[in-house]
């Protein structure tokens, strides 16, 4: 697995390793760490899920309210994702081809999602759109402001997982095209759409895991009502009143969800990086960070205007 | 060139775009700076120097001083190993650290509230020993460890990959030993990339919500974050102290993109 710049020189690889245990040593206390922190604790979620049998968990999966949360998340995941797909791109776009004053700025200020914690965001969502806003527009307790808190939160996953690409393509292909006779749209749809295709897939299956756990943000925001009630705020609701199994349940379902989209982002992933550039040894690479795809950098491209 | 080249769609499409970024991310940013200091700096002033408020930045920060340093030593062998030595479990390893990206926060803090609950795996043990891990801060540190624990390896591995092995090589030829190595070849080359990634990781840790409200019951003085605190308040219908909280966390959150920009210009150059 180990392809690419890793093994230029094909001699053993020497040079620095772990330098202070062996890497058996280093394994297992990788492994200690996981398993301590992440695996053993979900596997206390599903064995508690299961306890009262697999009857029980289907019971608490599909009860009225579970169910609800269940659909009502997933609708506005989608919902969510599809409109980021779009702007993310146009975003993306602007970020790497467009000149304007203060772009460094505006793609500096995208990942202010990531930075910024997401109960502080339901509490802005909450004055600017909800019963004091100065728009006039309420929208709080209400269905849409699931979806647009989602959109806030999930809006830097498109943009940086399209970026990386749109800067590496190579240009002449669309000047080809275009050279040809195909108008903007047409170089849009025939050039550039399906090489973005693998970076904007992974880009929006990993928004959409992050769209299906949200809680902070949506919490005060559109609240707990029967109505607008996302599965995390079902689930939390569960374990203050008492009903762990329920609540177990039901995460195990988001749960499950979350691992397809992360074997979604891998095989996007990999399906970009066959024909695009080699990612190195397999490993992921997530967008979440300016620099999700590593390679050509913002500063060339301003260098060349 | 080709896409947008027409002045009508390259403005149509900057009125989309920057517009989408000014609805969704300007306009809430700067509301919150202004409702916060609508009525003067002393109201949201007192909420943040009340005891609970002192409380909850001083634990805030707590938290951050115990999972950012584990998660970036962890971080950073975890990189090495994945990168530099080859093994089967590789890939496994892999995945499961992407895994807090994905889980849901609410997820994560019921996993750790079932686990060392009352009827949890670990009760007995704890139980024994006299250790407090749900609603107190060792259940909140192991919350903060999980959901921030993939940064520093995502941002360490690629720029491992980038370095390659050739000056490590080098080194050790002309007589230096792993260690050295490692402090003075491979450390300096990866340093923007680990400091990016413990920025993301800071960030997090700071913020984080769902994980840590499951487990820490948020008791004010004693489990409640600053995170925790803003709902709190929020609750009990004390908005200057909500904003007063949410601008100082907001303002880490304006210094972490500065110093992501910083770094990754860094990591760049």
């Amino acid at each position: 697995m180990e392809a690419g710049t890793l093994t230029r020189s094909s001699a053993p690889r020497a040079g620095i390793r772990l330098p202070w245990v062996g890497a058996g040593l280093g394994r297992g206390a990788v492994v200690l760490y996981l398993s301590l922190i992440v695996l053993l604790p979900l596997a206390a979620l599903t064995d508690q899920s299961l306890s009262q049998g697999l009857g029980h968990f289907w019971d608490q999966v599909s009860q009225g309210q579970a169910l609800r949360s269940l659909k009502l998340t997933l609708v506005c995941s989608l919902i969510v994702v599809l409109i980021n797909a779009f702007f993310g791109t146009i975003i993306a776009w602007l970020l790497v081809r467009d000149h304007f004053p203060g772009k460094a700025a505006v793609n500096a200020v995208i990942d202010l999602p990531f930075a910024l914690p997401t109960i502080v965001a339901s509490l802005i969502l909450i004055q600017l759109w909800g019963a004091k806003s100065p728009f006039g527009v309420n929208i709080s307790l209400q269905q849409p402001a699931i979806v647009v808190a989602l959109l806030f939160v999930t809006l830097p996953f498109v943009v940086r997982a399209v970026q990386p690409l749109l800067m590496e393509m190579d240009r002449e292909m669309e000047e080809a095209a275009a050279s040809l006779g195909a108008g903007g749209f047409t170089v849009f749809r025939r050039i550039i759409f399906p090489n973005l295709l693998p970076g904007l897939a992974a880009g929006v299956a990993l928004a959409f895991a992050r769209a299906l756990g949200e809680y902070g943000s949506v919490l005060l925001f559109a609240g707990g009502l029967p109505d607008t009630q996302v599965s995390s705020v079902f689930i939390r609701q569960q374990i203050e009143s008492g009903n762990d199994t329920g609540a177990a349940a039901v995460s195990v379902v988001l749960l499950l969800a979350s691992l397809l989209c992360l074997a979604f982002v891998t095989l996007f992933q990999r399906w970009g990086s066959r024909h695009e550039r080699s990612q190195g040894a397999g490993l992921t690479n997530m967008p979440m960070s300016g620099d999700a795809g590593g390679g050509t950098h913002e500063e060339d491209e301003d260098g060349r205007r | 060139m080709a896409v947008g080249s027409g002045a009508t769609s390259r403005w149509g499409l900057r009125v989309l775009g920057l517009g989408y970024i000014l609805l969704l991310l300007l306009l809430p940013l700067g509301l919150i700076f202004y409702k916060t200091f609508e009525h003067g700096i002393a109201p949201p002033l007192d909420a943040i120097t009340s005891p609970d408020g002192l409380h909850a930045l001083k634990l805030t920060l707590l938290m951050v001083a115990i999972a950012v340093p584990l998660n970036t030593i962890f971080g950073i062998g975890c990189a090495l190993l994945l990168v530099r030595h080859r093994w089967w479990g590789n890939p496994i390893i892999d995945a499961i650290i992407n895994l807090p990206f994905a889980i849901s926060p609410v997820v994560i803090g019921l996993s750790l509230f079932l686990l060392y609950g009352t009827t949890g795996w670990f009760e007995p043990a704890l139980a024994e020993a006299g250790i407090k891990v749900l609603f107190s801060v060792p259940g909140m540190v192991i919350a903060s460890v999980f959901v921030s624990l993939p940064f520093v390896v995502r941002e360490t591995v690629p720029v491992l990959q980038e370095i390659g092995t050739e000056q490590e090589q080098a080194a050790s030829t002309l007589g230096a030993n792993a260690w050295q190595t490692f402090w003075r070849i491979t450390l300096p080359a990866i340093r923007w990339g680990v400091a990016y990634g413990v920025v993301l990781t800071t960030a997090r840790v700071l913020g984080e919500f769902g994980a840590v409200s499951v487990v820490s019951g948020s008791i004010s003085g004693q489990t409640q974050t600053l995170p925790l605190f803003v709902e709190k308040q929020y609750e009990n219908f004390n908005l200057p102290g909500a904003f007063g909280a949410s601008v100082l966390l907001a303002l880490l959150a304006l210094m972490t993109l500065l110093a992501m920009n910083f770094l990754k210009r860094k990591e760049d150059a």
